[in-house]
Formats: C-alpha cells, sequence, structure tokens
C-alpha cells in the first residue's frame, strides 16, 4: 500500500495510473455489493455461518494440495503443474478400495479404521506417482532454463490423465457414503454436516504433522538446507536427491490423502479430470499465500475456500449478478490475478530474491 | 603414505582449463596453506577435492583410495570436511540445527561429546545456540561454519579463505582456532589470500600460480623467499 497513488508524487505512468483505478474499482464493488446483500438480508446469520465452514473444509483440501506445491517450489524453485494430477491418481485409485470396503460392510462396521487405510492407500498411490513424476521426467531436466520443465509439467499432467482415463475409464465414480459422516452437529441454531468437521479435523491434523516433519524432524532440516543452499547441503553430506525425492514423496501423500477427504466431502464423485481445477485452485492458493512459504501454503488454502464460499453470495449477488453461487471459480481466480497484481510475494511470502527471481 | 595426495589434477569450468596439473601431498596432523593471487586456482583445487568437482584428468587419492570421481556428499563419511568460502552457513537456520546438519552423516554416540568440544572452542555459539545463524555477524558466521564442519568428526578439514571478509581483530582469533584445531589431531588445508599469516600456522606451504604449482617449501623458508616476500607478502 506504500506505492499507493505513486503517479501523484513521481512521473505519471499509465501502468500505475490504471492499476489504482483498479484498486478504487474492486473496493467499490466489494464495498456496493456487500452492502446491498447485507441489506437485503436475504441469508441470515446462520446461514452465513453455514457458508463460512463450508468454505473452511473446502479450503483445507486445497490447503493440503497447495503444500505439495510450495515444497517443491521451495526447494526446485519449478511449479509441479502435474500436482493436481497427483491428487487425482490416489482419489480415482482409491474410490475402487472404497466400493470393496463397503461391499465387504467394513466401511460401515469401523469407519475410522477404513478411512484411515483409505488415506494411507491414497497417501502411497500419490506419493508413488509424484515420484515416478520427480524421476522420470523432472530429473533429467535439473539445470536446464526454467520454461522446460514446465512444459514438462504439463505434459506429464495430460500423460497421467489419460493413463488413468485408461486404466479407470471416463466415467464418474463416487466415494460410497459412511453413515457416521451423515447428518448434522447442532450449536445453537446453526447446523454443521458432520462431514465438515471431518474434512477441517483431518486436513489439520495432516499439516500438523507436515509442520513437524519440516521443523524438527532430521530429514526436514534437510529439506530446509537443500532449500537454502544445495551446494552447502552437500558438504554436510546430504544426498541431495534423495531429499529431492522425499519431499515430491511428501508432497504427493498430502495430495493423495486430500483426494480421499475430499471425496467423502464432495458426492458428485471421481474420474480422470477431477485434478484440474482443484490443482489450479491450490496452486492459487499457493501463490496468494506466498509460494515456497509452508504456513503460507495452509493460510492461502483455507482463505480460498472461504472466500470463494462467502464472495459470491456477499459481493457478487448484491451486484444483482444472477446465478452469483456458480461464480466462485471467477471469484478463485480473480483473487489469483490481483495477487499477482497487487502483492506478487504472497501474505505471507517474501519478496523475490535475485536468486529466486 | 600421505593423508591426502593430490596428483597431476586437471579441472575445467566449460572449457575454461582453470587447474593445469597441480600436486602435492599432505601429511597426517600437518597444517598445508595453499596461497596465490585471485584467479590461481586456489578455490577450485578445494572444490575438486571435496567432490564439488571433477577433475579431467589426473587423481586425488584421500588414505590410499581414489577419490577423483567421489560425490561431495559421499566424501563426509569417509572424514572430509570443507568450510566453504564466504562461509555458507544456512541462515534460516537456528545455530544449533546449523551443527545438526554439520553431523547429519552421522549416528554415533559421539556427537554430543563433539557439541560440547565445539561449544568449548566457540562459547558464543552456545549463548546463541537458538539464534538464526543469518541474524549473527560474519564473525560468528565464521565460528559456526567450522563448527559445523567439525561436528562430521573429520580427519581433514578444508578450510576456504576462512579469514575473507573479517574485522583484523577476528582474522588473529580464526587463525588460532586453526591452531587449536590442529592441535586436536584434524589434518587440514588452508587456503588463503592472507599468506602472512597463513605461512605463520603452516609446516608448509604451496604457491599457486595460473592454476600450477610455483613454488613449495616449508611455511619458515616461504617466509624467506624473496618472491613471495614481493608478491604474497608485500615486504620490498
Amino acid at each position: 500500500m506504500l506505492q499507493m497513488f505513486k503517479w501523484k508524487t513521481g512521473e505519471f505512468s499509465w501502468v500505475d495510473f490504471t492499476i489504482d483505478v483498479l484498486r478504487i474499482l474492486i473496493v467499490l464493488a466489494i464495498v456496493v455489493g456487500s452492502w446491498n446483500t447485507l441489506s437485503e438480508g436475504r441469508i441470515s446469520f446462520a446461514q452465513w455461518v453455514n457458508l463460512f465452514i463450508a468454505g473452511l473444509s473446502q479450503g483445507s483440501i486445497y490447503a493440503l494440495i497447495a503444500l505439495g506445491y510450495t515444497l517443491v517450489y521451495g526447494i526446485l524453485l519449478m511449479i509441479n503443474f502435474a500436482h493436481g494430477e497427483v491428487f487425482m491418481a490416489g482419489a480415482f485409485s482409491t474410490v475402487f478400495l472404497a466400493e470393496a470396503l463397503n461391499r465387504t460392510g467394513f466401511l460401515n462396521q469401523s469407519p475410522v479404521l477404513a478411512i484411515l487405510l483409505m488415506i494411507l492407500f491414497a497417501g502411497l498411490v500419490s506419493m508413488t506417482v509424484a515420484i515416478l513424476l520427480e524421476r522420470i521426467a523432472y530429473r533429467p531436466l535439473r539445470g536446464s532454463p526454467r520454461l522446460v520443465p514446465l512444459i514438462t509439467a504439463i505434459g506429464a499432467s495430460f500423460f497421467l490423465q489419460y493413463t488413468f482415463r485408461g486404466l479407470y475409464g471416463s466415467g464418474f465414480k463416487a466415494y460410497p457414503q459412511v453413515k457416521i459422516l451423515q447428518g448434522v452437529f447442532q450449536v445453537g441454531s446453526i447446523n454443521i454436516p458432520k462431514v465438515q468437521i471431518f474434512v477441517f479435523i483431518s486436513a489439520l491434523v495432516l499439516m500438523f504433522a507436515l509442520y513437524w516433519l519440516v521443523e524438527r524432524s532430521r530429514i526436514g532440516k534437510a529439506m530446509r538446507a537443500v532449500s537454502e543452499n544445495k551446494e552447502v547441503a552437500r558438504l554436510m553430506g546430504i544426498d541431495i536427491d534423495w531429499v529431492i525425492l522425499f519431499t515430491f514423496g511428501v508432497g504427493g501423500f498430502l495430495a493423495g490423502s486430500a483426494g480421499v477427504i475430499n471425496g467423502m466431502f464432495r458426492p458428485q464423485g471421481v474420474n480422470f479430470f477431477m485434478g484440474f481445477i482443484p490443482g489450479i485452485k491450490a496452486f492459487t492458493a499457493a501463490v496468494l499465500g506466498g509460494i515456497g512459504n509452508i504456513p503460507g501454503a495452509m493460510l492461502g488454502g483455507l482463505f480460498l475456500g472461504v472466500i470463494e464460499a462467502i464472495g459470491p453470495n456477499l459481493v457478487l449477488a448484491g451486484l444483482g449478478i444472477p446465478g452469483a453461487n456458480q461464480l466462485k471459480d471467477v471469484i478463485a481466480f480473480t483473487m489469483l490475478v490481483l495477487v499477482l497484481i497487487f502483492r506478487p510475494q504472497g501474505i505471507l511470502g517474501e519478496r523475490l530474491s535475485e536468486k529466486k527471481a | 603414505m600421505a593423508l591426502l595426495e593430490v596428483n597431476d589434477i586437471h579441472t575445467y569450468y566449460g572449457n575454461i582449463h582453470a587447474l593445469k596439473g597441480i600436486s602435492f601431498e599432505v601429511d597426517s596432523g600437518e597444517i598445508i596453506a595453499l596461497i596465490g593471487a585471485n584467479g590461481a586456482g586456489k578455490t577450485t583445487t578445494l572444490r575438486t577435492i571435496s567432490g564439488l568437482m571433477e577433475p579431467r584428468d589426473g587423481a586425488v587419492r584421500y588414505d590410499g583410495e581414489d577419490i577423483s570421481s567421489t560425490r561431495a556428499d559421499l566424501l563426509v563419511s569417509k572424514g572430509i570436511s570443507m568450510v566453504p568460502e564466504g562461509r555458507g552457513v544456512f541462515a534460516k537456520l537456528t545455530v544449533e540445527e546449523n551443527l545438526d546438519m554439520g553431523a547429519y552423516t552421522r549416528r554415533d554416540k559421539g556427537i554430543k561429546d563433539d557439541l560440547d568440544r565445539v561449544f568449548e572452542l566457540f562459547p558464543r555459539l552456545e549463548e546463541r545456540k537458538k539464534q538464526f545463524a543469518g541474524t549473527m555477524s560474519g564473525g560468528e558466521q565464521q565460528m559456526l561454519a567450522i563448527a559445523r564442519a567439525l561436528m562430521s568428526s573429520p580427519r581433514l578439514l578444508l578450510l576456504d579463505e576462512p579469514s575473507m571478509g573479517l574485522a583484523p581483530v577476528l582474522v588473529d582469533g580464526v587463525f588460532d582456532t586453526v591452531q587449536r584445531i590442529k592441535n586436536e589431531g584434524v589434518t587440514i588445508l588452508l587456503v588463503e589470500q592472507n599468506a602472512h599469516m597463513a605461512l605463520q600456522i603452516a609446516d608448509r606451504g604451496y604457491v599457486l600460480q595460473s592454476g600450477e604449482v610455483a613454488l613449495s617449501d616449508t611455511a619458515a623458508n616461504l617466509q624467506q623467499n624473496e618472491t613471495v616476500q614481493k608478491t604474497y607478502l608485500g615486504i620490498d
């Protein structure tokens, strides 16, 4: 905000001027839209709370996927655009395990164990895909110009989509319902769906585990050392290639478990193309929080989920835009563009240093 | 038999022939100084020994084994440790975590003793244990870089310009420390622009010039040598 109205003090520039006009228009739209919605009072307080909690649940799934982008970026300064497909691989593969567990009745007899088993399975599948991706597609390109692995990532993304389409077909498959996750918790006049609480809590547990891994464990310290200076890390006896592989694996595991959690949360089912939108949303979340920054990815994910849930109803509906709820993707990607224009380093990110730029 | 034997190594940066056949020996328990002007090949020599670069020709033998093409991370557990030029502490890790990284390859019980040992050598580091390395002064970072290298319990310590960028008061301290490390039985290969200080603590020295060894002698003789005095010690 320090640079606000820079063109007034320095030399006039159309770019700065346009950005300032944009700023004013955005603020105006948000204020007018919110004012209209709130004064109409069509949405009750309890409904706002519900939207908020639904946003947190969706956001925690974004956060889990976003961590994969941020971990890899932190170590290789590379955006793994195939990460959405890593998420899909776990989610899509595990739907068959879930169906089998449902058929035998195990899923509803001991749901906790069954869900843990599914998360573990999905995590391992996605981890394997992520590791193969690094080993086969990215490692040979290390040290080449930055555009090269980026294009490879897009290619790998298509490769994975159509491989899984070949394996499991192109139809949608839905995760079976788990009985204990049905229904709602009542807190006063507010009904919170149980599944949302499950999503939020399991995501928090996974995020906490990751935080512990990176901050406290030996390999976590090695990951941070490698991300800071690869050559010196080698002089410490750290096998860089192994640490990079491990990082991809951890990101993959989180994405796979997010796949199962997502499957429980969204009844519309999974298919080979399901990774695309969550992948881009999670990337947005990672950029929003400051790419390369782990708490940033968590915060960015939650923030994006909440904005997406509340924004259309609050701002767009108030501006008289029809079908506002279907425009949540517009909100998400508008956020991405706005962050890139106004605060490219993200909420918690540092300014890109010479080394990273 | 020498602990380290560098035999006619040729190292290139792309097409640039940086080391044109360098040979020297380091015996167990010695301090050897490599002196020379900027671009003489001192740092490249250390990088070749430590495994960061591979010689195109010639051989590096350590403890009788050819390590010319062994990766840097594998040499650490063999007992070679290097303090890189410009210190290279991990700024976003705490002092303690930096020292943990120094002991990354070890799983034995001696780590705790070695930690006490380096804290005895550098009491300042113990006070700053929980501080991020990037927030410390240049002198403290140099201490940390040396301490971290000692945490792998090396037999051979490679020091690249430990006095670079330090205030003159601190330079004495660094060379004092190097002497003390030698007295604990660690063999030291020291690269320095500060030839005066380096030759005072070294047993023998090699003068590098444009990627070749121009002179080699005991440190005492080199200090008396007219060319060395003129070119590197600033004595007319």
